[in-house]
């Protein structure tokens, strides 16, 4: 059944520490766990939690999005009335650019105006990588009344990347909030999900930015946790931030565990992404894999152990693939080495070429390049 | 409407009998095949990689599977404005209405949905064939003949020829002679039971041979004799690739194991002819600290913790501990519990193998059939001949 929520997926100003993999396309088409992007898993847990109409708030560099989303038909998301909204950045000038993330929504107001049905709104980023069920989190959110509705995750042990810290009370509402270079004594990380009603997210958008304040997060609910009641619901289960390449590089390995594969992909629904209609993998005779993630329409003579190998990547004879990812169309020539590496998509590695990083600081090679 | 050139009639209704389990709630076109594929993708994508937009599946037996599959043709890119897929089972008429009698019959009771789009030429095609084939060049070939049919056609070794139509032409191609499955082949010519016909001497034929109390309605044994017989201008247009009727359990897993050769003559992997499918949405598959897998196709979803070797996974398969799954083909959705042994066998969609089960044997000819959502418990032998 359908949610009475909208969901948005605001990519304005994410926080983005990923170097040359976002060096040309937005953090939201980070490739991740060998056939997604990383916006593919916040749009799968709003069409599998029954949410009907999304708006992706695009800002830089998206051709890749719009080159992934198109019409959202993948995430059964191309309906009539309902559906997919990709709202690019509405601008007089250049310098809008910089202004914060609420000035585009008071510039995007009407699509909010016009989505009559929907009383609440979720608001989400594309870096939390989860398989999240809003359905349970606006039922917290009525039950509870509360104002400003906040999905957490509780533990700093699985947190690498970026995050917002959280103080919460004993009633579970939150007390306190600070961005990621903070010193709060907490081990609540935000996951930047926002569940609210309509009138309140606009009359936010309204007020904040009347008194001259341009940041959803850090203004209309930071400065506001004394005025509003905004209540931390707790989303049991894996959580990878993923915005910097440590965590990318982290979070992508855990995939390895069949346990954490089998809760992110099954869980709450499969996973959605565009489709590509590679065939299935071959195994060649002489292939050696273990312990690794392999996507459809490789072709493998090597050894592969510990990766993660997205769609159409090619491993020679005699090659050896170990601990690293390699993205979509990648080729590993003959007897070719890897050791802790992230390699972008079609990136050649020349046979008898030996690249190897440290196990917590992997080498990265951009989109493309021939090594 | 923009006028349609060529439009695709694809008979779809075919039972596939002699595939058994595997076809028990299930049309032939809608078996899988290639580790993500139904036989019917392969027709499909080839009539939009040959810019045939306009495709009518004719379905009967068994459709709800094959329905839910096609959809409306947004898999092949077949969901189009002005044409596209249309699915045609038998219907209804004020003075009744009747299943599809044969081939013939079938088009017959369709000409009103061809006559809306108002062709020149009409391909016939049957969706129970693995081949990758432009029938935009048959349709040249056609052309230039000025013909009234043609009929593709492949070498096959003459000791196979009885069990095909068989074709004798003289040296233009022109087509002499016709005889289904003979005795005595004249030819080693095999019709791959692909026709394009010039449409408005399909129609003729199609409504002269519905008058014919006598006639089984069938393209093989009548329309083309006939046409034969009225010295109408029939054609043959040689095709070289693959082709391959998979319509007994041998031949699905031969068809399956030809893939594994280290250059096919099936290629999947060919960008500017993909085989487009409807994708069941799974992750990438994974595969175990202790699993080996080699000369192996694998698909999406699966999960191989034990020994895969020369076999064909479908999606969702899962391949426990300790087992072998060796020269066999898994069906999506499969389970292979631990500890098993898989040889020289088809798993059915959705079937479980249990902890230790051993299905079929190095020794045995024959292959082992696990139907599909069969549950075969812990230990079970089933088809296991002892080496002697």
């Amino acid at each position: 059944m359908n949610l009475p929520m909208l969901g948005v997926i605001n990519l304005i100003h994410e926080a983005d520490e990923m170097g040359g993999l976002t060096a040309n396309r937005c953090l939201a088409t980070v490739p991740f766990g060998g056939r997604y992007r990383l916006i593919d898993f916040t749009l799968s847990s709003m069409v599998n939690s029954g949410i009907p109409k999304v708006a992706v708030f695009a800002h830089t560099k998206f051709r890749s999005l719009m080159d992934h989303i198109g019409s959202g038909k993948h995430w059964d998301l191309h309906r009539k009335g309902n559906g997919l909204f990709v709202l690019p950045p509405s601008m007089e000038d250049q310098t809008d650019f910089g202004k914060g993330d609420l000035y585009h929504f008071y510039r995007h107001r009407d699509y909010f105006a016009r989505s009559s049905p929907f009383e609440y709104v979720v608001v989400a980023r594309s870096h939390m990588v989860s398989n999240v069920d809003f359905a349970k989190v606006l039922e917290d959110h009525r039950q509870r009344g509360s104002d400003i509705t906040v999905v957490c995750h509780r533990g700093l042990e699985g947190v690498t990347g970026l995050a917002r810290k959280a103080k919460v009370n004993d009633a579970g509402r939150i007390t306190e909030m600070q961005d990621h270079y903070g010193r709060l004594a907490s081990d609540i990380v935000s996951m930047e999900m926002y569940v609210l009603s309509k009138e309140l997210l606009l009359d936010l958008v309204e007020s904040s930015l009347a008194r001259g304040q341009d940041h959803f997060v850090r203004h209309a609910v930071m400065s506001n946790l004394d005025r509003l009641n905004v209540g931390a619901y707790l989303h049991e289960g894996w959580l990878g931030i993923v915005n910097n390449i440590p965590a990318y590089y982290r979070h992508s390995m855990e995939l390895l565990k069949p346990d954490i594969w089998h809760e992110l992909f099954f869980r709450n629904g499969p996973v959605y992404t565009k489709v590509k209609d590679e065939p299935p993998t071959r195994y060649r005779s002489s292939a050696d894999v273990t312990h690794s993630l392999i996507a459809n329409g490789c072709d493998i003579e090597g050894t592969v152990e510990g990766s993660i190998l997205f769609r159409g990547v090619k491993v020679g004879k005699g090659a050896v693939v170990r601990n690293s990812i390699v993205m979509q169309n990648g080729v590993v020539g003959e007897n070719g080495s890897l050791e802790n590496c992230i390699l972008d998509k079609e990136v050649e590695i020349r046979p008898l070429q030996q690249l190897r990083g440290a196990s917590d600081l992997p080498f990265l090679a951009v989109k493309r390049k021939v090594i | 409407m923009r006028r349609n050139e060529c439009i695709a009639m694809l008979l779809a209704g075919g039972e596939g009998r002699r595939l058994g389990v595997l076809t028990k709630d299930l049309a032939k076109p809608a078996v899988h095949f290639g580790g993500k594929y139904r036989i019917i993708d392969f027709t499909l994508s080839n009539c939009v990689h040959s810019g045939i937009e306009t495709v009518g599946v004719l379905t009967q037996y068994q459709p709800l599977v094959l329905n839910q599959y096609l959809g409306i043709g947004s898999s092949w890119g077949l969901d189009r404005r002005d044409g596209g897929m249309h699915v045609l089972p038998p219907f209804v008429r004020s003075k009744g209405g009747t299943w599809y009698k044969g081939t013939a019959n079938a088009i017959y009771q369709n000409i009103g949905f061809i006559e809306r789009y108002d062709p020149e030429y009409v391909l016939i095609i049957s969706g129970d064939h693995i081949y990758k084939m432009d029938y935009g060049l048959m349709l040249e070939a056609h052309k230039r003949n000025r013909a009234d049919a043609t009929i593709a056609v492949i070498t096959v070794p003459w000791a196979d020829a009885s069990r095909f139509g068989i074709l004798s032409v003289d040296g233009d191609g022109r087509i002499t002679e016709f005889a289904e499955k003979p005795k005595k082949p004249a030819s080693n010519l095999a019709s791959m039971g692909v026709y394009i016909f010039t449409w408005p001497v399909l129609r003729e034929a199609l409504i002269k041979d519905e008058a014919e109390k006598t006639s089984s309605n069938d393209f093989g044994k009548d329309i083309i004799p006939t046409m034969l017989r009225e010295q109408a201008r029939l054609f043959t247009y040689r095709f070289g690739g693959y082709w391959k009727d998979v319509g007994t359990v041998e031949s699905l897993w031969e068809a399956n194991m030809d893939l594994l050769a280290d250059e096919p003559d099936l290629q999947l992997d060919d960008r500017s002819w993909r085989i487009f499918s409807v994708n069941p949405n799974r992750p990438a598959q994974y595969v175990a600290p202790h699993a080996k897998v080699c000369s192996s196709l694998i698909n999406e979803g699966c999960l191989v913790a034990g020994h895969v070797n020369r076999s064909v996974l479908f999606h969702g398969v899962t391949v426990g501990e300790g087992s072998l799954v060796e020269d066999s083909v898994v069906m999506p959705g499969a389970t292979i519990g631990a500890g098993a042994r898989v040889i020289r066998a088809i798993v059915g969609e959705n079937a479980v193998v249990g902890d230790g089960c051993k299905v079929g044997s190095v020794d045995s000819v024959e292959i082992a059939v696990v139907g599909s959502g069969e549950n075969l418990r812990d230990e079970t032998k089933l088809q296991e001949v002892e080496p002697v």
